[in-house]
């Protein structure tokens, strides 16, 4: 059975690399699963003006992302051939290089979870109200926009 | 009656507010963005959207919850 509800996607800060093995690990027990694919989002350290991104403060309307987040997750249920999915996203400060975006689907065959980890990640940058204040060295700030 | 607005990111920092309560007459989005306009001026030239019941609405949707939410371009991932 495919899980029905709304879940909370958010984490507080950065998504640690023990975090995503220990998500790996989970799945050793689903032996119907032939094939994962991970995406992770990583803070990039833009320079802009000749200053340098420090970090990324994400808010979000927490509530509208999460029937999002959701919808996303039915939707691809219905369009491809996956045996689970998981998504987490972080809320607050998260540094360059750290992990601010975690997907990972699993299916019994390859081609579907490359078709569907891409489908997810666009989807998630098009329509979950999410808000990216990129911190600089100095304390000033710009907010992101996705490209 | 009373409608609750929520801010969010460079919304926020413009109003200098996550949320407020303004009193208006039933109508439709964009009546409240004419009040909303006079308040803050700057929001005129900034790129939103609006969202009533956890879903974008057009500018001529009528309001019919208590609670819309401003939100600007989204920046997740």
């Amino acid at each position: 059975m495919k899980e029905r509800k709304v879940k909370n996607v958010f984490m507080d800060g950065a998504i640690s690399s023990q975090f995503i093995g220990e998500s790996i690990a989970k799945h050793q027990s689903k032996t119907t699963i032939g094939a994962h694919n991970i995406f992770l989002g990583q803070v990039r350290a833009d320079e802009v003006d000749g200053k340098q991104i420090s970090a990324i403060d994400y808010t979000a309307h927490q509530e509208m992302a999460n029937a999002k987040f959701f919808e996303i997750r039915e939707t691809t249920f219905e369009k491809f051939n996956l045996t689970c999915m998981h998504i987490y996203h972080s809320l607050g400060e998260v540094k360059t290089g750290e992990i601010c975006l975690f997907v990972f689907v699993s299916s019994p065959r390859r081609k579907e979870v490359f078709k569907a980890l891409e489908y997810i990640v666009e989807e998630i940058k098009a329509k979950v109200p999410i808000f990216g204040k990129e911190l600089f060295e100095d304390e000033s700030h710009q907010w992101k926009v996705n490209s | 009656m009373n409608l609750k607005i929520k801010y969010f990111g460079v919304l926020a920092e413009i109003t200098n507010c996550s949320e407020e309560t303004i009193a208006y007459t039933k109508g439709s989005v964009s009546d409240v963005l004419m009040l909303l306009f006079e308040k803050y001026p700057t929001l005129k030239e900034t790129d939103f959207q609006v969202a009533q019941d956890l879903e974008i609405v057009s500018k001529d949707t009528l309001l019919l919850e208590s609670e819309i939410a401003l939100l600007p371009p989204f920046s997740g991932g």
